[in-house]
């Protein structure tokens, strides 16, 4: 069953992508451009994504539980430090030089082609030197 | 400053955003997972994920499987990506680092943590957007690479 329902998850996620025109790297980029031809359609998208999730979270802090009996993540804690501001810097540079945030990246990999690919790959690259890093670090304050 | 994208880019994007929101609600009360494209890919590429590894990849599947299949009997739109390949690699490092740093990125952050007002997801949005608006400025408007 869990397998279904993330399967489902990730093809609905993939044609909300798709529909929305976030796998369109110049429509990310003219949302970007506030300061020239700003195309304010992404707003839709988020807003649109929010507004069952708002819902989620009410059903999800009243049941605790999911359908498969996995406990539902807990608010994480409020910390704002500089690994959140650095990556969301690092990460917002990325975005607005490519067009493409992680999940979009995957969902056009059918049609991205070269392009759609190196980032991609180069991504992965990115999440596998963090891992590298973590454990390094991990292994640093152990010694 | 000119808005420009045409009225059914509006509805398009409402009706997508809504499919996108649907489906990190299903994941959330039917898995009890939250539904971040980085986290999720993450996860299977450094490792960390691997105690529900079979989740992780069912759900990648139908991400990349299920658009690519539309496409196919439909027709590919343009992903308009740069063909500034060394351009792309710095981008695409950039983004694979900084959504891990950040633990989160448009989805995991922008739509699920947002929509729980989660303080830390709010500050984590409002910084990629903004360094995505100055990137974009430097590098479109002053620097012309992209």
């Amino acid at each position: 069953m869990r397998l279904l329902f993330s399967a489902l998850a990730g093809s609905l996620f993939g044609l909300g992508l798709l529909v929305s025109g976030m796998t369109d790297t110049a429509r990310v980029q003219g949302f970007l451009d506030v300061a020239g031809h700003w195309d304010p359609s992404l707003i839709f998208v988020l807003g649109g994504a929010i507004l069952p999730m708002v819902f989620a979270w009410r059903i999800a802090v009243r049941r605790r539980v999911s359908v498969v009996g996995e406990p539902i993540p807990g608010m994480p804690e409020q910390v704002i430090d500089t690994r959140l501001l650095a990556g969301s810097v690092l990460f917002g540079a990325g975005w607005a030089l490519a067009g493409f945030c992680p999940g979009p990246a995957l969902a056009s990999l059918g049609w991205s082609g070269v392009g759609g690919w190196i980032f991609t790959a180069a991504m992965v690259v990115g999440m596998i030197l963090h891992g590298f890093l973590q454990r390094r670090r991990r292994a640093m304050l152990l010694a | 400053m000119i808005a420009s994208g045409l009225p059914q880019d509006w509805i398009f994007g409402l009706a997508g955003g809504l499919m996108i929101g649907f489906a990190a609600a299903l994941l959330l009360l039917a898995n009890g997972r939250i539904l971040g494209a980085s986290g999720l890919l993450g996860g299977v590429v450094d490792g960390t994920g691997h105690g529900n590894l079979g989740e992780r990849l069912a759900f990648l599947g139908g991400l990349i499987g299920v658009p690519a299949l539309i496409v196919l009997a439909r027709g590919a739109p343009s992903t308009h990506i740069s063909h500034d390949l060394p351009l792309l690699v710095v981008a695409g490092l950039l983004v694979g680092l900084g959504t891990r740093l950040a633990n989160g990125c448009t989805s995991g952050h922008g739509v699920c943590g947002m929509s729980r007002f989660s303080i830390r997801s709010i500050a984590a949005s409002a910084v990629y957007v903004g360094a995505g608006i100055v990137t974009f400025y430097l590098a479109h408007r002053l620097l012309g690479v992209i």
